[in-house]
C-alpha cells in the first residue's frame, strides 16, 4: 500500500515540476527574453547565497567542535600517545587556520567579483613572484610538519625492547581475541598453526620450553608505567588491533607476527575518575573481518604492581591447563 | 573515416563509433550506476542511524540476499558497503567521469574528427557494458554480492568460508573489474594517442585547454597502474581456484585447517595500492580539469598560472606512484619504509596547494557568471581545500596510527575524492549538455540542485571527522556495541537526516536532464561565450564535427577579457592582430 502512496506522489510532484518549467519557459517567450540566460540578478543573488551559506558552513564546523568536543577521545593513556596528541594539535592547529583562512577567502570573492553585463574582468594570466611564494610557503610548512612527523613516528615504533618489558601476544580470529603471558622467563613459547587443537586454542607448542609457563587470558592487565610489547598474529583473515585509548594500532596479519610497544601512564581506576565510572580500556578490531567486525572486543586494565602481581597469579599456566589436567 | 556512412539505428545509438554518441552512453550508464550506489547508501545510512530496524528503501534494490528477511543483517551491510564503494570509485567516477568527458572533449577541443580508433572506442565502451552486467547480476546471487570492502584484501576475500559474499559474488566481482580493466585500458591508449597525433594545425601542447591537458595524464595514469591490477587480481583467483598461495599462509578458518603456506596478503596490498592511489588521481584530475575550463569560462578571465597548472598537474601524477603505501602503515612495515612513504605523501600537498592558490587567483577581479556549472565548479574548489587538508593528517604515519580505518579516512576521501569529483561531473554536464544534446539544462532548477547538494553533502561528510576522532572503525554494522560510542548516536541520526535530504535534492537532477533532452529550450551554437573549438561546431550533431575544413588554431584557449579585443572572449581560431602577443 505504501508503496503504491509513494509511486503515486512521486509522479505527481513530476507532473507538476514539468508544468511549472513549461509555464515559466512560455512564459519568458512571451516576454522575448531566454530563461537560461544568467542575468545580472541572478549573479547578485548567487553571490549572496554564497557569502551566507559559505559562512554559514564555517559556522556550522564551529558549532561542530564546540558541542562535540566531549566525545572526542580524551587525551592519551600512554608515553608515546601523548608526542602523536602534541603532534596532532600542532596539525590540526595548521589545517585549522588554511580552512578558515582560505574558505572565506573563496566564498568573498565570490561574492565580491559576481559579475555585472557592464563590467569586465582583470586580464591577469600569470605572475611569477607571486607563484614562487606560494609554492614557497606551502614547502616550508610541510617541510616543517614532516620533520616532526618523523621523529614522533620513529619514536613511537622503535622501541628498545629491555628486561622490564612485558611481553603479551594478542591473537585475533572471527571474531575474538585470545591474549598470551609470556610467564616469569618472559620470553613466549613458539606456536604454530597446525598445532591448534582442542584446548590449545592459540596453537602453542608445549615441547618448547619457552611455553610452559604461558598464560593464556581473556583480558589484558597491564602495569602502569611498565612498557609492554604486544605481539600479533591472527588465525584466519586480517584483524587489526586498535587501542584509540592508547594510540596503539597495529594489523594482525595470518602468516606472520607483528608487534607493537607501548608504555600505559594511567590507570583504569584513574580514568574513570576523569572519564565516568562506565570508562574500560578496550581493544577493537579496525580492520573489515567478516559479520561480528563490530563487535570484536578485548578489555585492557591498567593498575598497579601489586594488584597485577594478583590477578596474573590466579592464573593458571599452560603447563596446568593443557598437560596435567586431562 | 566513416563520416559518410548511412546510419541507421544501431550503428546511430547503439554499436556507434562516434565519440560524442559513445560519450553519452558512458554518462548514461554512469547515471544509472550512481543511483544505484546512491540508494545502496541511504539504505545503510538508515540502519546506522536506527540501528535493526527495517525501511521501505530494501524494496527498491533487487535482490533475494537483500530484501528476504526484515531488518539489515551484517553481512547484508558489508555487502551493501563493499558494492557502493566499487560501484562509485570504478562505475561512477572513473568510467562516468573519464569515460564521458575523455570520449566528448577530446576530439572536439583538439580539433579532430573523431578518437584515432572508432572501433576500439565502441570496444572500450561495450566491455564496460560487460562489466556493468557482470557486477549488477552478483547482486541476485543467492550468497550475495562480494562483501569484504571495495579493496577486496585476502585472506576475507579468497576463501569463500570466511563471509558469504566470498563465494560466487567475489568471482563475479573479479570476472567484472577484469572486463572494467580491458575496457579502460582500450580506451586510456585511445586518448593518449588521439591527443599525442591528431591536434590540428597550431594546437601546439602549450594551446592545449586544461581539460585536455588533465584527460591526457589520467590516461597515462591509467594504463601504468590499470594492468598491475589486473595483476593482482589474477593472483587473487589463482589463489581462490587453483589452490595456489600467493597471499595465503598459515590459516585455519571455521575449523578446517589450510594447506596454504609462504604467501601474504601484504603482498597482495602493495598491488592494490600501487593501482589505488593512482586510482584516486585518476578520478580527481579529469574533475580538476573540467573545473579549470569552466571557472576561466564564468570568471571571463584566463585561469591563472596555466604553466604552472600543467607542472602541477604532471607533478601530482608523479608522486601518486610513490606514495601507495601511506595505506599501509599499519601492516607492520619497516618503520624507515613508513618513513619514506610519509615524506613522499605530504609532498603531494605542494602541488595541491599551488592548484588552489591558482583558482583563487583566476576568481580574483573576475566578472564571475554564476551558471550551475560555475556553481558546482566553485563547489569542487571548496571541496578539494577542505579535503586536501584532512589528506595532511592521514599522510603522517605518526597522526595515521589511531585514525587509521576510523570515520576520520572516510571522512576525508569522501570531500576530497567523492565531492571534488562529483561536482565536477555535475559541472561537466551543466556545462557541455548544450553540445551534447543541442539543448539547455534548466538554470533555476540547477540552482536549486547544486545549493542543496552543496548543504547536504558538507552535512553528511563533516561530522565523519569527528566520528573518527572519538575512535569509531569504519565498516561497522553497528555502533552499539562499544559503550565508548553510545554518545555518537545523535551525530549518526544528523549525518542519515542530511544523506536522505541531499539524495531527494538528486532528484531535480535527473529530472532536469531528461526534461532537457527532450523539451529544454534550443541551445545557440556558443551559448557561453567560450574560446575553445568545440563551440565552433554546428548545434545539431555530425559525425565528424566540422562539416568543413579543420579549425586551424592560432592562439591558446584562455583569451577571455583581453585588453584591446572588442568582445571579452576570443575564439582560438581568431588569428592574433598585428603586433598582438600571445598572452
Ligand atoms: C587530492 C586528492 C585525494 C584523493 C582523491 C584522495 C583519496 C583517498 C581515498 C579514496 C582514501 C581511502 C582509502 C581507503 O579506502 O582506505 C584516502 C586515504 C588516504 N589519503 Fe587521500 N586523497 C587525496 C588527497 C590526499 C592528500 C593531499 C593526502 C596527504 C597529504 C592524502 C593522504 C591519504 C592517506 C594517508 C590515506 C590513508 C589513510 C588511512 O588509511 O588511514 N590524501 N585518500
Ligand atoms: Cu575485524
Ligand atoms: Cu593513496
Amino acid at each position: 500500500m505504501t508503496n503504491i502512496l509513494i509511486v503515486v506522489v512521486v509522479i505527481l510532484l513530476v507532473a507538476t515540476l514539468v508544468q511549472i518549467l513549461r509555464v515559466s519557459e512560455l512564459l519568458s517567450e512571451i516576454k522575448n527574453k531566454d530563461v537560461n540566460e544568467v542575468t545580472d540578478k541572478d549573479n547578485n543573488t548567487q553571490g549572496i547565497l554564497f557569502l551566507i551559506v559559505g559562512f554559514g558552513f564555517l559556522i556550522f564546523v564551529i558549532w561542530q567542535m564546540v558541542t562535540w568536543n566531549h566525545l572526542l577521545l580524551p587525551p592519551a593513556s600512554s608515553v608515546h600517545g601523548t608526542q602523536i596528541d602534541f603532534l596532532m594539535k600542532i596539525s590540526m592547529g595548521l589545517i585549522l587556520v588554511v580552512f578558515f583562512v582560505l574558505s572565506p577567502i573563496l566564498f568573498y570573492f565570490l561574492y565580491k567579483y559576481r559579475g555585472k553585463k557592464s563590467n569586465k574582468a582583470y586580464f591577469f594570466s600569470h605572475n611569477n613572484k607571486l607563484e614562487v611564494v606560494w609554492t614557497v610557503i606551502p614547502t616550508i610548512l610541510l617541510t616543517v610538519l614532516i620533520i616532526f612527523g618523523l621523529k614522533t613516528w620513529d619514536k613511537a615504533m622503535n622501541v628498545e625492547v629491555t628486561e622490564s618489558t612485558t611481553i603479551i601476544e594478542v591473537y585475533g580470529q572471527q571474531f575474538n581475541w585470545t591474549a598470551r603471558y609470556s610467564g616469569l622467563d618472559n620470553n613466549l613459547g613458539k606456536a604454530n598453526f597446525k598445532l591448534v587443537k582442542g584446548r590449545n586454542t592459540l596453537g602453542v607448542d608445549m615441547l618448547d620450553s619457552n611455553a610452559a609457563d604461558d598464560k593464556m587470558a581473556r583480558e589484558v592487565h597491564l602495569v602502569i608505567d611498565q612498557p609492554v610489547l604486544l605481539k600479533f598474529r591472527s588465525q584466519d583473515v586480517i584483524h587489526s588491533a586498535f587501542l584509540p585509548h592508547f594510540r596503539v594500532q597495529m594489523n594482525c596479519v595470518p602468516g606472520m607476527t607483528t608487534q607493537f610497544g607501548f608504555t600505559p601512564n594511567k590507570t583504569t581506576a584513574q580514568m574513570k575518575e576523569s572519564e565516568g565510572e562506565d570508562f574500560e580500556y578496550i581493544l577493537l578490531c579496525n580492520k573489515i573481518c567478516g559479520a561480528s567486525h563490530y563487535n570484536m572486543q578485548m578489555k585492557f586494565i591498567v593498575e598497579t604492581q601489586e594488584e597485577y602481581d594478583v590477578w596474573l597469579a590466579s592464573q593458571e599456566s599452560l603447563e596446568t591447563k593443557l598437560l596435567t589436567q586431562k | 573515416m566513416s563520416e559518410h556512412h548511412k546510419e541507421n539505428f544501431i550503428t546511430k545509438y547503439v554499436f556507434t563509433q562516434d565519440h560524442k554518441m559513445i560519450a553519452k552512453q558512458f554518462l548514461i550508464t554512469g547515471m544509472f550506476m550512481a543511483v544505484v550506489g546512491m540508494l545502496m547508501s541511504a539504505i545503510f545510512r538508515v540502519q546506522l542511524a536506527n540501528p535493526g530496524e527495517t525501511s521501505i528503501l530494501y524494496n527498491l534494490l533487487p535482490g533475494a540476499w537483500l530484501n528476504d528477511s526484515g531488518g539489515l543483517n551484517p553481512d547484508k551491510y558489508l555487502a551493501l558497503v563493499t558494492m557502493h564503494g566499487t560501484i562509485l570509485v570504478f562505475w561512477v567516477l572513473t568510467a562516468g567521469l573519464s569515460g564521458t568527458f575523455a570520449n566528448f572533449l577530446i576530439p572536439l577541443q583538439i580539433g579532430a574528427r573523431d578518437m584515432a580508433s572508432g572501433f576500439l572506442n565502441m570496444l572500450s565502451y561495450w566491455f564496460f557494458f560487460l562489466a556493468t552486467v557482470v557486477l549488477l547480476s552478483s547482486l541476485f546471487v543467492e550468497t550475495g554480492p562480494a562483501s569484504g570492502g571495495w579493496t577486496i584484501y585476502p585472506p576475507l576475500s579468497a576463501l569463500p568460508q570466511a563471509i558469504p559474499g566470498s563465494g560466487t559474488g567475489m568471482t563475479l566481482w573479479l570476472i567484472s573489474i577484469t572486463l572494467f580493466v580491458v575496457g579502460s585500458l582500450l580506451g586510456g591508449l585511445n586518448y593518449i594517442v588521439t591527443i599525442l597525433n591528431l591536434r590540428t594545425i597550431g594546437m601546439t601542447m602549450q594551446r592545449l585547454p586544461l581539460t585536455v591537458w588533465a584527460l591526457l595524464i589520467t590516461a597515462i595514469l591509467g594504463v601504468l597502474s590499470f594492468p598491475v591490477l589486473l595483476s593482482c587480481g589474477l593472483l587473487l583467483i589463482f589463489d581462490r581456484s587453483f589452490g595456489t598461495s600467493f597471499y595465503l599462509s598459515d590459516i585455519i578458518i571455521n575449523g578446517e585447517v589450510l594447506h596454504n603456506e609462504g604467501g601474504s596478503p601484504i603482498l597482495f596490498e602493495h598491488l592494490f595500492w600501487f593501482l589505488g592511489h593512482p586510482e584516486v588521481y585518476i578520478i580527481l584530475l579529469p574533475a580538476l580539469g573540467i573545473v579549470s575550463e569552466v571557472i576561466a569560462v564564468n570568471s571571463r578571465k584566463p585561469i591563472f598560472g596555466y604553466k604552472a597548472m600543467v607542472g602541477a598537474l604532471l607533478l601530482i601524477a608523479f608522486l601518486s606512484f610513490i606514495v601507495w603505501g601511506h595505506h599501509m602503515f599499519m601492516t607492520g612495515m619497516n618503520p624507515f619504509l613508513g618513513s619514506v612513504f610519509t615524506f613522499t605523501t605530504l609532498l603531494i600537498a605542494i602541488p595541491s596547494a599551488v592548484k588552489v592558490f591558482n583558482y583563487l587567483a583566476t576568481l580574483w577581479r573576475g566578472n564571475i557568471r554564476f551558471t550551475p556549472a560555475m556553481l558546482f565548479a566553485i563547489g569542487t574548489v571548496s571541496a578539494f581545500i577542505t579535503g586536501g587538508l584532512t589528506g595532511i593528517i592521514l599522510g603522517d604515519s605518526a597522526l595515521d596510527i589511531n585514525v587509521h580505518d576510523t570515520y576520520f579516512v572516510v571522512g576525508h576521501f569522501h570531500i576530497v575524492m567523492g565531492l571534488s569529483a562529483i561536482y565536477g561531473m555535475f559541472a561537466g554536464v551543466y556545462h557541455w549538455f548544450p553540445k551534447m544534446y543541442g539543448r539547455m539544462m534548466n538554470k533555476n532548477l540547477g540552482y536549486l540542485h547544486f545549493w542543496g547538494t552543496f548543504i547536504c553533502a558538507y552535512g553528511v561528510f563533516f561530522p565523519m571527522h569527528f566520528l573518527g576522532l572519538a575512535g569509531l572503525p569504519r565498516r561497522y554494522y553497528s555502533n552499539s556495541a562499544f559503550p565508548m560510542f553510545d554518545g555518537l548516536s545523535d551525530i549518526n541520526e544528523l549525518i542519515t537526516f542530511f544523506a536522505l535530504a541531499g539524495a531527494i535534492f538528486q532528484v531535480f537532477f535527473l529530472f532536469n536532464f531528461f526534461y532537457s533532452i527532450f523539451k529544454g529550450t534550443k541551445a545557440t551554437q556558443n551559448p557561453w561565450k567560450s574560446n575553445t573549438l568545440e563551440w565552433t561546431t554546428p548545434v545539431e550533431r555530425i559525425h565528424g564535427n566540422w562539416p568543413g575544413e579543420l579549425p586551424v588554431v592560432t592562439r591558446w584557449a584562455y583569451d577571455y577579457s583581453k585588453p584591446g579585443a572588442d568582445e571579452d572572449f576570443i575564439l582560438q581560431t581568431e588569428p592574433l592582430k598585428e603586433g598582438e602577443i600571445e598572452h
